[in-house]
């Protein structure tokens, strides 16, 4: 179960951070460590999404498939 | 009024995915993807209750248990399908959402094949031999 809408505002909010990375790494022409940055902060959100999708499966199991 | 607080984080997370978009495409599906499993988990619990009373109501008409815990099972695979097919197809994915349809309905079928056989047989045993 998911604790509260507070991980759409992290995603969000990294989102955001990571695009600023990028974009300050990419003027100072270090272009690799830019799409470094990206994928290291692509992974992070990942994790977020995976648990959640984890948690949605359980439920759907828990309540459609698996009622007595 | 949960009704309100549903529509407010569709509201935030398309304002949150509007202003990613220019940056970061890839991390507004993520955004969209967990808007969608927070909105089911809300709505999961009234899911469980009317599934109760669908129980409560078949064990009242004597029906038997199997026939409801397949019409359950149906309507789980069928939003697990479609769930999967909107996400896929919010990707830019649409012939896999087409795929994971046809999957979703074959599996349907597969599992309707005991409730066919039993109609069949119940028509069978009104014909006279």
């Amino acid at each position: 179960m998911l604790g509260d809408a507070s991980v759409i505002f992290q995603i969000a909010g990294i989102g955001i951070v990571v695009a600023m990375i990028h974009t300050i790494l990419k003027q100072m022409g270090k272009e690799e460590y830019a799409q470094f940055a990206s994928l290291v902060g692509f992974i992070i959100v990942l994790i977020f999404v995976i648990n959640g999708i984890s948690d949605l499966f359980q439920q759907i199991k828990s309540v459609f498939l698996f009622q007595g | 009024m949960e009704i309100i607080q549903i529509v407010s984080i569709g509201i935030v997370s398309s304002l949150l995915v509007l202003i990613l978009k220019e940056q970061k495409p890839s991390f507004t599906f993520f955004i969209i993807l967990l808007t969608g499993i927070y909105i089911f988990s809300f709505i999961v619990k009234n899911i469980g209750d009317i599934f109760q009373l669908i129980n409560y109501l078949g064990n009242k008409a004597n029906v038997d248990g199997v026939y409801v815990d397949t019409i359950l099972q149906i309507i789980g695979i069928a939003y697990i399908a479609e769930f999967g097919a909107h996400i896929t197809r919010d990707a830019g994915l649409g012939s896999v959402a087409a795929k994971i349809e046809l999957a979703g309905k074959i599996l349907i079928l597969v599992l309707a094949v005991p409730i066919l056989t039993a109609v069949i047989e119940t028509i069978v045993g009104l014909i006279p031999a």
